[in-house]
């Protein structure tokens, strides 16, 4: 971030937290991306070579790929002043004083237990869950299924996981890639054995601790034939984070007759863009489905992606995008029917308020080998102010035959006269556009864990206390 | 009790109501009645605060100004409208609104259990099922569930007045009766006033009427007795409109 553009944003933050990051915090930090950085980060995770090789050759894409020439601006983003490497020792513990009270309050809101608080507004480096994710360890081990940080996963599982690292998302898919694929650090490694069934949802929420919420994070997840399980990342609650650039790639590996479901719900603090490739391959017969909640960032750009890949594949999107306060969510999602037979659904929604942006982008390709295939797409936009705005960009690319391709989109706003009926039974304006948006963005909201579920409507009830003022 | 003096309502410059006069008295029942297009919603939505009606004259319930108050707050002091356009609100679960309602209109909480009994005995009169519960409010409801439903809002408000509005439109004779059940426990338990807006005379004859209004062309041609129901059924709206 350029220092103009830091000032920009503290001053922003300053107007909506009553508070600041200091500027000299960051002009102590080493800055910039270059190959040194990139061994440094590499040894000191005691890397094989071909990781390391990986890592120079991700840069040298990284430096020839250009920006994005679509979608939001990204001019802003300057890499000379992003700090690519931080050692364990170098992360500054923040005090509790220091974190921005509309956080605090809003942790006081939603119930968030003060070990929590600690960890998201970064007080703590480490969050301490060993009583919740031990159990849920043991019976994991119990099925055999790997759930680790990446870096373990490169050190114990070296062959899985060269075996399937990055054959998804190469390094020169895109500039954010390349990017993540040169400096990632953290994320999760999941590998779930045929036929084996995992009942309770795997959350990363109680993994991160070593690497906190890295802003280069790398997952890597495979579902073995027959298995099934569901992965939960993020949290409803606000992240407060230093960094200002999240660029995390995300390859899901969906077997033959597996079935796997990615929830992510992003919440982070206004000063982050959130840039974020997501990919699935299915296999014969897989299902894949993502559900996205993008509720915080600066700007987000995210468009999860199902390869479809053999016959019989499904993949789906559910998705919520929530721009408030010149936020732009810039989200949607690209279905790949690469074999016949194949089957896809998306159903994006978005709610623009107080000047926030959304926009859906989308992509469904129907390769001319892939005959009999089915798709749908439904985008539905809520507007609830005339200084917000939404946007649809869907794209089509139909070459198979016997497609059967449906695409319906909606912009509505908030209809006066259901304000009107629900005042006119006690409710006051902001509990009453409360439960016109929450009854919006039900179909997603049902299908969150539940825990995410309340929180989401808590979260919704706050900021429509905020947006009435 | 609701009092209405020389009442004039515009809706997008255009009058609709002129030289209302009414008052409706705590525990007492008013029939309004009259032909399509004779302004008889636009004063239900009128007395509820409807914004995008311009009203001019006096308005007041129990001694307050309701000229001066936004429809949440008509609400609190005791009105309630049951209205003839039901809203569908897709994806409110019934049940998590009907608590909302209770604990927006009652001061004293209930706990879970209690409030579950509360709504029971209610659901009860109106021959509600529980599964109803956990549907969307109003969504792909029918004419008469969802009238049904502005009447299971009713009994959970518990409200001083009752304007119904077309109540009767789309409903079986059962479900006629259950609706006057509801009005009728609220007259008895709470001695709420009534004002029934409706062309037909069927559910009137299940509840004890104080006063029938005409209203024609925006303004209250005749005032009357329960007898002037039969009169008008008898003889229809044109000859009382001529005379």
């Amino acid at each position: 971030m350029k220092k103009v553009a830091l000032k920009q944003l503290n001053d922003a933050y300053q107007e909506r937290f009553g508070f600041a990051m200091p500027e000299n915090s960051l002009l102590s930090l080493d800055f910039g991306l270059s190959a040194e950085v990139i061994e440094q980060i590499s040894s000191s995770k005691k890397e094989p070579s071909w990781m390391k090789e990986y890592r120079l050759s991700s840069l040298a894409t990284f430096l020839k790929i250009k920006m994005p020439s679509w979608g939001p601006s990204l001019e802003e983003i300057d890499f000379a002043q992003i700090r690519y490497f931080i050692k364990d020792t170098d992360i500054e513990k923040r005090s509790w004083d220091e974190v921005p009270d509309e956080i605090k309050q809003t942790f006081d809101r939603l119930g968030v237990p003060q070990a929590e608080r600690d960890f998201l507004s970064g007080v703590k480096a480490q969050y301490n869950s060993e009583v919740a994710y031990s159990s849920l360890q043991a019976e994991l081990d119990e099925q055999g299924v790997i759930f680790c940080s990446m870096e373990e996963a490169l050190q114990k599982h070296s062959e899985l996981f060269r075996k399937y690292f990055a054959t998804l998302v190469p390094a020169a898919d895109n500039k954010f890639a390349a990017l993540n694929s040169a400096a990632w650090s953290g994320g999760s490694f999941v590998y779930i054995p045929p036929n084996t069934h995992v009942k309770r949802p795997l959350q990363s929420y109680f993994r991160i601790n070593a690497a906190r919420m890295g802003q280069f994070e790398r997952t890597l997840i495979i579902a073995d034939e027959g298995s099934s399980a569901h992965y939960v990342e993020g949290c409803t609650a606000p992240v407060y984070s230093e960094y200002s650039l999240h660029a995390a790639v995300v390859e899901v590996f969906v077997l033959s007759k597996a079935r796997f479901r990615y929830t992510t719900i992003q919440n982070w603090s206004g000063n982050i863009y959130n840039l974020v490739t997501k990919r699935a391959k299915v296999m014969a017969d897989g299902v894949m489905e993502w559900v996205d909640g993008n509720l915080g960032a600066k700007m987000s750009m995210e468009y999860p992606s199902c390869y479809l890949v053999e016959e019989g594949a499904y993949g789906e999107m559910l998705s919520i995008a929530y721009a408030k306060n010149s936020q732009i969510q810039d989200t949607g999602a690209k279905m790949l029917h690469l074999a016949k037979n194949t089957s896809s659904k998306i159903i994006a929604k978005s709610v623009s308020v107080a000047g926030g942006a959304s926009n859906y982008r989308g992509l469904v390709y129907i390769a001319k080998a892939a005959s009999d295939c089915k798709s749908k797409v439904e985008c539905d936009a809520l507007i609830l102010d005339d200084q917000s705005s939404t946007s649809t960009f869907p794209d089509m690319k139909i070459s198979g035959e016997n497609a059967i391709v449906e695409h319906e989109a909606s912009v509505s706003e908030i209809e006066e006269d259901k304000l009107f009926y629900l005042m006119s039974r006690g409710l006051d304006k902001a509990e009453a556009l409360t439960l016109l948006v929450a009854g919006f963005i039900e179909p997603i909201v049902k299908e969150l864990p539940l825990e995410y579920a309340v929180e989401l409507n808590r979260l919704i009830e706050l900021e429509m206390e905020g947006s009435v003022g | 009790m609701l009092k209405i003096k020389n009442l004039q309502v515009k809706l997008k410059k255009k009058l609709v109501l002129d030289k209302i006069d009414l008052a409706v008295k705590n525990g007492e029942t008013h029939v309004l009645m009259g032909q399509n297009g004779a302004g008889k919603s636009t004063l239900a939505q009128s007395i509820m605060g409807n914004p995008n009606y311009k009203v001019q004259g006096e308005l007041t319930f129990a001694g307050q100004d309701l000229l001066q108050l936004d429809p949440q707050q008509r609400s609190a002091l005791g009105i309630f409208l049951s209205f003839q356009q039901v809203l569908e609100i897709p994806g409110v679960k019934i049940y998590d609104y009907l608590k909302l309602l209770y604990k927006k209109s009652h001061p004293q909480k209930l706990t879970p259990l209690k409030f579950k009994a509360f709504l029971k005995e209610k659901m009860t009169l109106l021959e509600f099922k529980e599964e109803f519960l956990t549907r969307s409010l109003n969504h792909g409801f029918s004419g008469g569930e969802k009238k049904k439903l502005e009447i299971l809002q009713m009994l959970i408000i518990e409200p001083k007045l009752i304007i119904l509005d077309e109540i009767d439109s789309g409903l079986d004779i059962d479900a006629i009766q259950a609706v006057a059940r509801a009005v009728n426990f609220m007259k008895q338990e709470h001695n709420s006033a009534v004002l029934v807006i409706t062309h037909y005379s069927r559910i009137l004859s299940f509840l004890k009427i104080d006063q029938v209004h005409l209203l024609s062309h925006g303004q209250i041609i005749k005032t009357g007795g329960s007898d002037l129901v039969a009169q008008i059924e008898e003889q229809g709206f044109a000859k009382f409109i001529k005379g």
